[in-house]
C-alpha cells in the first residue's frame, strides 16, 4: 500500500485508530519505500526493519484487544543518530563511534516507545551534527530529495530528507544552530526548535550543551505538534529540563486553522537578517508571505536587533569552546573505537591521541582546535569571554523585539539548497550560512520553520523562520498552521507533492497526475 | 591578522589529545587564521559592563532525592568498551617507561 507513505502523521493515525490500517501495514511500507528510495538518498545510517515490524505487530495485537493507546501508537518515524537508542548502533555520524550500541535510550526515544511509535531506523548527519550540509558524515553523505546534487542541510540532513521522501512522515532532529530549521527549510519540510529546556536533551550525544535542543520534524505543522507533545516535558535526568507545565502544541495547531487566526497578530521582520547575501528568490518569497499574512489581518512592522551582526562570531566561540569538553569524553576507555599509534609507546595519552586521529573528521578537529584556542591561557576574556557578553546583548534584543511583536519572522536560510561541495573549502562560507538559525539558539527561545514556496531561479525550497519568545513555543504552532494553511489554500497543494519523482512507480503515477 | 602559527596548531592538537600529520597542521593553521580573523569581532560590542550569559535559561540548585534509583548493570556499563579486564575497563599503561 504504497499510498500509506504519502499520509500525513495525523491521517495515519485516524487510519490506524479506527483500525483501516494495521501498524504492521503502516510500517512495512514506509520500510518498502526506504528499500526503493534510500540506496540513493542515503538518508538512513541504520534501518531496523525486523524491530520494526515485531513492534508494530505488538501495537496491533494491543489496539486489536482495545488496550488504551497513545493515538500515535503504530505511526513510524526515524530517529536522528544522535539520540541514544539501546537497540540500534548510534554513531552520531562519527568513526569513533562506529559500532556502539548505547545501553540506555535517550528520554526521547523512551517517550517514543512509551507512546507506541516505530522506530524505524537511525538517520544521517554532519558528524557530531558539525555542519549545515550532511557532507561532514563519515559515512557518506545525503541528497536532496529535490535535487540529487544538492545538499539536504545540515547537520539533520537526514532527518529532513527521510520526512521529505516520504521514507518517515515523522522523525527527530537536534538543533544546536540551526540543524532541525535549515535542512526543513532546504527540504521543503518542517522543523522546529523548542525553547531551550522544553524537551530532554538526556541520551542527545552533547555539541555544545548550553544551545543543544531536541526537536520534531516532520511534513506540517500540526504533526510537527503532534510529535512535540509526545517528547516535551520535565526530565529529571537533564538537569537543565525546564520544570515548567506546557500547553498541547497539538491544540495549539488546531487554533491557527480557525478563521481569523492571523488577525491582530504583531509580526516582527528582523532587519538585520535581509538585504546582502539572501538569494533574490528566497527574498522574494519571504515578501509574498508578509503580504498574505497581511492580508489576513497581521501587522507587520520591522524591528531591529542591531546584536545578530555579531551572533555567528560569538556562536563560532561558544560552540567549539563546549564541544572541545564535551567531547574529551571519546578517549578510547568506555565507548567506541581504539587505535594504537604506529610510533611511539603505548600509553593511555598516546592511544587517545591516536584514537582521535582516526576517528574524528576534519570538521571536528577543526573546531575542537578552534575551542581549545578559544579557552585557552591569554585568550579567554578576548574571546569566550566576550562572546558571552555578546550572548547577553543578542538576548536583549529578543527582549526589545518582543515587547513590540509577538513572533519574529526572516527567511531560514539565506540561500536555497547549494550543491555538493559548493562550500566544503571555505569553512567561514559554511558557517555564514547559519546566520539566520544561531540567534535563537544563543537566546534559547524557539525557532519553527516552514515552507514557503520554490525559488524562481532554481526551484528549490524556502523557508519561512518564526521564532517566539521563550516558553511561548505553541505560539508558533498556532502562527505556523495558520501560514501553511493560507499558503497551501493559495497553492491548492502542499509544497511537497510538487517534488520530483523517486520511484518509476511514483513518475507514472506523477503523469497521470495521481501525485 | 591573527597571528596563528603552526608550532601554536601543533601545541593546541597536544592539549586536545589529537594527532595531526604535518599536512593537517598546515591547512588547519590556514583555517583557523581565517577563523580568527572573521571572529575576532565579539570583542568590538563587549564593553566592560555588559554581564556574560553563560546559559539560555539560568536554573539554580538542581536537585533530586537522595534515594537510590535504577542504574547501569557492569555488563551495561562494559558493553561499549573497546576493552575490559573481569568488571573493570582495561587501559593501555598511564605512566610511560621513560
Amino acid at each position: 500500500m504504497p499510498y500509506l507513505t504519502k499520509l500525513s502523521a495525523a491521517a495515519l493515525s485516524e487510519l490506524l485508530v479506527s483500525k483501516q490500517v494495521s501498524a504492521v501495514e503502516a510500517t512495512r511500507a514506509h520500510l518498502d519505500h526506504i528499500t526503493a528510495v534510500d540506496t540513493d538518498l542515503h538518508a538512513f545510517l541504520h534501518v531496523a526493519g525486523d524491530a520494526a515490524l515485531n513492534n508494530a505487530a505488538k501495537i496491533d495485537a494491543r489496539r486489536a484487544a482495545d488496550e488504551p493507546l497513545h493515538p500515535l501508537a503504530g505511526v513510524p518515524i526515524a530517529i536522528k543518530d544522535v539520540l541514544a537508542t539501546q537497540d540500534m548502533p548510534t554513531t552520531a555520524g562519527s568513526r569513533i563511534l562506529e559500532g556502539w550500541v548505547p545501553p540506555y535510550d535517550a528520554t526521547v526515544v523512551a517517550r517514543l516507545r512509551a507512546a507506541g511509535l516505530i522506530l524505524l531506523g537511525k538517520t544521517n548527519m554532519d558528524e557530531f551534527a558539525m555542519g549545515s550540509s550532511t557532507e561532514h558524515s563519515a559515512y557518506g553523505v545525503t541528497r536532496n530529495p529535490w535535487d540529487r546534487d544538492r545538499i539536504p542541510g545540515g547537520s539533520g540532513g537526514g532527518s529532513a530528507a527521510a520526512v521529505a521522501s516520504y521514507q518517515a512522515p515523522l522523525a527527530l532532529g537536534s538543533d544546536t544552530g540551526g540543524s532541525i530549521r535549515q535542512p526543513a527549510a532546504v527540504t521543503g519540510s518542517v522543523g522546529v526548535k523548542p525553547t531551550y529546556g522544553g524537551v530532554s536533551r538526556y541520551g542527545a550525544i552533547a555539541l555544545a550543551s548550553s544551545l543543544d535542543q531536541v526537536g520534531p520534524v516532520s511534513r506540517s505543522v500540526y504533526d510537527a505538534a503532534l510529535l512535540h507533545d509526545v517528547i516535551g516535558g520535565h526530565d529529571p535526568l537533564d538537569s537543565t529540563s525546564l520544570t515548567d507545565s506546557w500547553p498541547s502544541m497539538a491544540a495549539a495547531a488546531r487554533e491557527g486553522l480557525q478563521d481569523g487566526a492571523l488577525k491582530g497578530v504583531r509580526v516582527g521582520v528582523i532587519k538585520e537578517l535581509s538585504g546582502d547575501g539572501f538569494q533574490a528568490g528566497v527574498t522574494q518569497r519571504f515578501n509574498e508571505t508578509l503580504a498574505l499574512l497581511a492580508a489576513a489581518g497581521a501587522e507587520i512592522t520591522e524591528v531591529s536587533a542591531p546584536n545578530f551582526e555579531y551572533a555567528v562570531a560569538a556562536y563560532y566561540l561558544i560552540l567549539p569552546a563546549e564541544a572541545s569538553s564535551n567531547l574529551a569524553r571519546f578517549d578510547s576507555v568506555r565507548f567506541g573505537i581504539r587505535v594504537n599509534p604506529k610510533n611511539g609507546s603505548l600509553t593511555s595519552e598516546h592511544v587517545m591521541s591516536a584514537t582521535r586521529e582516526a576517528g574524528f573528521g576534519a570538521e571536528v578537529k577543526r573546531r575542537i582546535i578552534l575551542g581549545t584556542y578559544a579557552l585557552s591561557a591569554g585568550y579567554y576574556d578576548a574571546y569566550y569571554g566576550s562572546a558571552q557578553k555578546v550572548r547577553t546583548l543578542i538576548q536583549r534584543d529578543f527582549a526589545a523585539a518582543f515587547s513590540q511583536v509577538d513572533v519574529l519572522m526572516s527567511p531560514s536560510a539565506p540561500t536555497t539548497a547549494f550543491k555538493f561541495g559548493e562550500k566544503l573549502a571555505d569553512p567561514m562560507a559554511m558557517y555564514l550560512n547559519d546566520v539566520t538559525t544561531i540567534p535563537a539558539n544563543l537566546a534559547g527561545v524557539p525557532g519553527m520553520s516552514i515552507p514557503i514556496g520554490l525559488a524562481p531561479e532554481d526551484g528549490l525550497p524556502v523557508g519561512l523562520q518564526i521564532m517566539a519568545p521563550a516558553k511561548a513555543d505553541a505560539r508558533l504552532y498556532t502562527v505556523g498552521a495558520a501560514i501553511e494553511q493560507l499558503l497551501e489554500t493559495s497553492w491548492g497543494h502542499t509544497m511537497l507533492s510538487q517534488a520530483p519523482a523517486l520511484t518509476p512507480t511514483e513518475m507514472f503515477a506523477s503523469e497521470e497526475g495521481a501525485v | 591578522m591573527s597571528e596563528i602559527t603552526a608550532e601554536q596548531v601543533a601545541h593546541l592538537a597536544y592539549l586536545a589529545r589529537i594527532d595531526l600529520s604535518p599536512l593537517e597542521i598546515t591547512s588547519l593553521t590556514r583555517d583557523l587564521g581565517q577563523i580568527v580573523d572573521s571572529i575576532a569581532k565579539v570583542s568590538e560590542v563587549a564593553t566592560a559592563d555588559t554581564p556574560a550569559t553563560s546559559h539560555p535559561m539560568p536554573l539554580t540548585n538542581v536537585f533530586r532525592e537522595d534515594v537510590v534509583v535504577p542504574s547501569l548493570t557492569v555488563e551495561q556499563a562494559l558493553s561499549g568498551a573497546p576493552d575490559r579486564a573481569g568488571d573493570k575497563f582495561r587501559v593501555p599503561a598511564i605512566l610511560d617507561e621513560e
